[in-house]
């Protein structure tokens, strides 16, 4: 279990990564925290000439507090983010998410630009990203360019980047001080992924309702009426019957579930952060 | 049998520290993976990819053609062959590299070798094989069926062998009010030790001798079975386990690649080594626990037990693996199936089926866990049948004090024990009010569960036992060698191997209690060929009842002559010396143990006339009183809460009452109890390596096959009895396996009483969240019989 030789190299600035990734034509990757591209090398399952560290990139280790939102930076630690060393914008609601991801060790490491790039259906900030209603910051050679995160994961463990683009950082909206959030995930073990999770995100003031739902073996699914799910007129059960066809008994349950969970949470604990 | 009450502080009985910890802690420990070789090259070997296919030709890329190896290239070599003596048994050779054909994913089948392991795999990426596929037998329920490719061409159908027993079967149902019949599985398992397998190995010229370093739990088996395929004289091998970081059975074998790496290092002249790494472990190393039982329990209006009646099919895999063969597992099946009860009739029919995965191997308690799990759902479905309580059931059936020694009906000689004592502890220990006050708090999606087991466990069975197996191993005296060294210090020389069971210490323990000499100025060696006497190594719980016994008895004799020659020393008669305190003392006067040494090997001109010209250094073999195995025996009880809405189950209380007969250090027995546990709770709720119907096993890495992990694992309460036995040097019963077999038979008793109100129960293991919920869809819809 050895990867292939390659070659390394910590770049000065995000303009020589993307000059790199479009010279390498392919045949260059970025690494972050390489928690998942580590042993996808190792295991030979992805075979790279060169790997180019973006671990220590200043302009993607920074978080940049704006009047609507925050910016978070794709080099940002799940540990920092759990720890508070950035600024959450949801005043605790992504804090207790990154505490949640992994083991200590693997979030000390790990990003939260390298889990979005990765997009492992079960990962968590893929499904708290997409119902938080965050941006994805990319920057290409010549131009940067901004889309919603259910945008850029486009499928199970693939991404909407161009061979010779980076993920600069997420853009996180605030929620209003009266928003309702419940996220719950179902891990049978510490430190696995979810096998199934759900999140449900209502805003009343800024009139958001977001249902989403995760660890599919696909991108994470947002449900239609999530009013009427939050509201109750819909159950969870009939919200997903129609848009996921074919699962077996077992993992529909279970991703039932999860959505009746994140709603008690939601409607038990209603403030951000508390 | 000595009297354990003489015991002093920190002797037997004792819990004194674990002498090897002060390394292991420091990561001083040094394992195969930490030696360093001038010239050493890696070894990486490409494995099958398929589950059986013939092997039509295979490609080497030019420029490579000194670095890789395949079968052909292995003249004088002979593939391993592990045949049981008992009738019928079908013999399968073992490959050292595949030539014409492969049997199961990830048989090795061509070996690359460069100055490093990533250029040894850059080699094997190169190669090319060409297979014809073959259909593969991936369902051991079906493998026997006519018509079905055989796995071994010359065979008549896919089975190693077939058994059969019948004791008063036909009378004792006679009277039988109550029936039950329930159909058992247990998943294939990978063990998992944190080191994997490891081998290094070197020719030396000086010594004309092949050194081979290994992880293995057996260094005299694997160094006799090394010499049968590579044709060379046993003197010539040399095997030496150095620090082993965990066994379980995985590394009580011979192996295909230690057969090769002392080839190429003989062919080579150069150092060799190859170690495991994760993902072959997990896609060739899937190879324990597979079991399936259809099993009826007949028992009359009062509860009593009548009969059990078994057909035992056991997933052996593609080969007979050397030394335990592909048979031991379902011998043990049948004859271990009765557990600790008492019945009138018997009657279990086995089949060690062949299918193409990899070869089954013994995983600590072999079978027991499997026939624990079997055993006693049924003696809980019985119990519903009957409306009895689990409790009641077994305390009805089990063999009595009173009744020990006791023959059963397997003809087992249960040496001593209460096994209702140990299901009366394990139920007032238990928690039943959290139990309680739980169950009137939890939510309509919760429901909780008590479950039982209890077993007993033979360990350090001997030569009658072993030689009606037939196999290529069978356990005789077992010996050891101790030496006074000059300074007064003792080395211990034994030929198991101590790989976490801390036989450093309660080794060292044993001569201490012997000899009066402090436990840290004795050292245990292990592990090495050239160094110890031979030995079956390190199995069955057998170590500090064999070996441990060897120690005493080589002790004895050594303490002896101390005493004579103290008694010169001191003018005394040799009766009225005593070793106390490291010294040897007589009615007036004393004179230290070390002193003696120094008279023997320094001042002989001191020593008696008739001393015994065999000096300080003793060597003596020991057996138990009867060689049928210590019987220690274990009840676990526990509480469960089962999410009916995830299907997930919680452990929130468990409780382990355990005979270990006479304790030489409680905190190793402790320790043995609770890793066995953690491992048992993995078999119940975590651990299975699916293989879909192409023979592929489907868990690659760890993410996908669960261990447990520590937040798995709720509180252990260890309650120990002490019965000693009546067999063994102390009173001491091997414990080594226990605590990994009770475990999935509590807990699926446990899952059980919490969903009978709705009408459903789990008989296979482990207990999944989707397990559990499609039983629970089934029951709604009344498919659940
Ligand atoms: C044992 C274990 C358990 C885990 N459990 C969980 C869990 O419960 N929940 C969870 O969400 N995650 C889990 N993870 C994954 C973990 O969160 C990883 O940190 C994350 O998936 C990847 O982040 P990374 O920084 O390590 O990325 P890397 O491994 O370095 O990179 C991952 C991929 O993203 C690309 N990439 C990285 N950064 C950028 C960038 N800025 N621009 C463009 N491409 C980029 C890389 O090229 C690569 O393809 C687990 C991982 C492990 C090892």
């Amino acid at each position: 279990m050895k990867p292939v030789s390659f070659d390394y190299s910590v770049p000065e600035n995000s303009l020589a990564v993307v000059e790199h990734l479009k010279n390498a034509q392919g045949t260059a990757k970025i690494v972050a925290g390489n928690q998942s591209l580590g042993p996808m090398l190792n295991l030979r399952l992805v075979r790279t000439n060169a790997l180019i560290d973006v671990g220590l990139l200043a302009e993607v280790r920074k978080c940049v507090v704006n009047q609507d939102n925050v910016f978070i930076g794709a080099g940002i630690t799940h540990a920092e983010i759990e720890d508070g060393d950035v600024q959450d914008p949801t005043n605790g609601w992504m804090r207790e998410a990154a505490g949640n991801i992994a083991y200590r060790a693997v979030r000390s490491r790990g990003t939260i630009g390298g889990s979005l790039c990765h997009a492992d259906p079960a990962a968590d900030w893929l499904i708290v990203l997409t119902g938080l209603k965050a941006f994805a910051i990319v920057q290409g050679l010549s131009s940067n360019r901004k889309l919603p995160v259910e945008n850029f994961i486009t499928g199970p463990f693939t991404n909407d980047l161009k061979e010779d683009e980076i993920l600069m950082g997420v853009e996180v909206p605030k929620p209003s001080a009266t928003a309702k959030w419940g996220y719950w995930k179902f891990m049978r073990q510490v430190g696995e992924f979810a096998k199934a999770s759900a999140v449900i995100y209502h805003d009343e003031h800024k009139q958001i309702t977001r249902c989403a739902i995760g660890a599919l073996g696909r991108q994470p699914l947002l449900l239609h009426n999530p009013e009427k799910i939050f509201d109750g007129t819909l159950t969870p059960a009939n919200a997903i019957k129609e848009s996921l066809p074919d699962r077996d008994f077992a993992e529909m349950t279970m991703h039932v579930t999860a959505i009746e969970r994140a709603l008690s949470i939601a409607r038990n604990r209603s403030e951000p952060g508390k | 049998m000595k009297d354990p009450k003489s015991y002093r502080s920190n002797g037997i009985g004792a819990s004194v520290k674990r002498l090897e910890d002060d390394r292991y802690l420091r990561g001083r420990g040094k394992f195969v993976g930490d030696i360093r070789l001038p010239g050493m090259l890696e070894i990486a070997f490409v494995r099958s990819p398929l589950a059986h296919a013939n092997i039509k030709n295979i490609h080497k890329p030019e420029g490579v053609e000194e670095s890789v190896f395949i079968c052909e290239d292995l003249i004088s070599v002979s593939g391993i062959k592990a045949d049981s003596g008992l009738p019928g048994f079908k013999s399968s050779v073992q490959p050292i590299l595949a030539s014409k054909k492969v049997r199961h994913v990830g048989e090795p089948v061509v070996a690359c070798v460069a100055k490093n392991r990533a250029a040894a795999e850059d080699i094997a990426d190169s190669i090319h094989i060409e297979f014809e596929e073959l259909p593969a037998i991936h369902d051991m329920k079906t493998a026997m069926d006519a018509g079905n490719p055989l796995i071994h061409e010359s065979w008549d159908k896919n089975c190693f062998l077939e058994t059969n027993v019948e004791t008063n079967f036909d009378e004792a149902i006679i009277s039988a009010s109550s029936i039950v019949k329930r159909t058992f599985q247990t998943a294939r398992q990978c063990m998992a030790p944190m080191e994997g397998r490891a081998v290094v190995a070197q020719w030396d010229d000086q010594l004309s001798q092949l050194t081979v370093h290994s992880a293995t739990q057996m260094p005299h088996i694997v160094r006799t079975g090394l010499s049968e395929c590579l044709g060379l004289e046993e003197g010539k091998i040399r095997v030496v386990a150095p620090d082993v970081g965990g066994g379980f059975g995985y590394k009580g074998i011979l192996l295909a690649e230690e057969v090769f790496a002392g080839w190429l290092a003989m062919k080579t002249g150069r150092p060799v080594r190859w170690l495991e790494d994760r993902r072959e472990h997990l896609t060739s190393g899937a190879n324990c626990r597979e079991h399936h039982y259809e099993v009826v329990g007949y028992a009359d209006s009062t509860g009593q037990l009548l009969a059990v009646s078994c057909e035992a099919i056991v997933d052996s895999g593609a080969y007979s693996i050397y030394p335990f063969s592909a048979c031991l597992e379902a011998a043990q099946v049948a004859s271990i199936l009765p557990g600790p009860y008492k019945m009138l009739g018997y009657k279990c029919k086995t089949y060690s089926v062949a299918t193409n995965k990899p070869p089954i191997l013994p995983y600590r308690g072999v079978a027991r866990t499997g026939v624990c799990f079997a055993m006693e759902l049924i003696m809980d479905a019985l119990a519903r049948d009957l409306d009895m309580s689990p409790k009641d059931i077994r305390i009805k059936n089990l063999v009595k004090k009173h009744e020990m020694p006791f023959i059963n009906i397997t003809n087992k000689h249960f040496d001593s024990g209460d096994y209702c004592e140990a299901v009366e502890r394990a139920s007032t220990a238990i928690d039943f009010d959290k139990l309680r006050v739980r169950k009137q708090n939890c939510n309509a999606n919760e429901k909780l569960g008590f479950g039982l087991s209890i077993f007993c466990e033979q360990g350090a069975h001997g030569t009658s036992v072993y030689r009606g197996y037939g196999i290529p191993m069978v356990p005789g005296f077992e010996q050891s060698n101790l030496r006074l060294t000059p300074d007064g210090g003792l080395e211990v020389r034994v030929g198991v191997q101590s790989h976490g069971q801390g036989l450093e210490t309660t080794l060292a323990q044993i001569a201490s209690q012997e000899l009066s000499i402090e436990e840290s100025k004795i050292k245990v060696v292990h592990g090495d060929t050239a160094y110890t006497p031979y030995s079956t190594g390190t199995w069955g719980s057998r170590c500090i009842v064999m070996a441990g016994g060897a120690v005493s008895a080589a002790s004895e004799v050594l303490a002896k002559r101390i005493k004579k020659i103290a008694a010169h020393l001191l003018q005394a008669s040799p009766e009225e010396i005593i070793l106390k305190d490291g010294k040897a003392q007589g009615k007036n006067n004393e004179i230290a143990i070390s002193d003696i040494a120094h008279a023997w090997y320094r001042q002989p001109h001191l020593l008696p006339e008739d001393v015994d010209p065999r000096g300080l250094e003793v060597t003596e073999g020991y057996k138990t009183v009867r060689d049928t195995g210590t019987f220690s025996y274990a009840c676990h009880a526990v509480i469960v809460s089962v999410d009916l809405e995830l299907g997930n189950v919680k452990i929130l209380d468990y409780v382990v009452v355990e005979d270990a007969g006479t304790m030489i250090n409680p905190m190793v027995v402790d320790g043995q109890v609770l890793g066995g546990v953690a491992q048992g709770v993995g078999t119940a709720l975590f651990e299975e390596m699916p293989f879909d119907t192409a023979g592929q096993p489907m868990a690659s890495t760890l993410a996908d096959y669960h261990l447990p992990v520590a937040s798995d694992l709720p509180p252990i309460q260890i309650i120990h009895m002490e019965t000693p036995s009546p067999i063994s040097r102390y009173g001491q019963k091997g414990i080594g396996e226990s605590g990994a077999i009770g475990p999935p038979a509590a807990i699926a008793n446990a899952v059980n009483d919490a969903l009978a109100p709705l009408g459903v129960e789990i008989n296979q293991i482990p207990i999944t969240p989707s397990r559990v919920l499609k039983a629970l869809s089934s029951a709604k819809m009344g498919l659940n019989s």
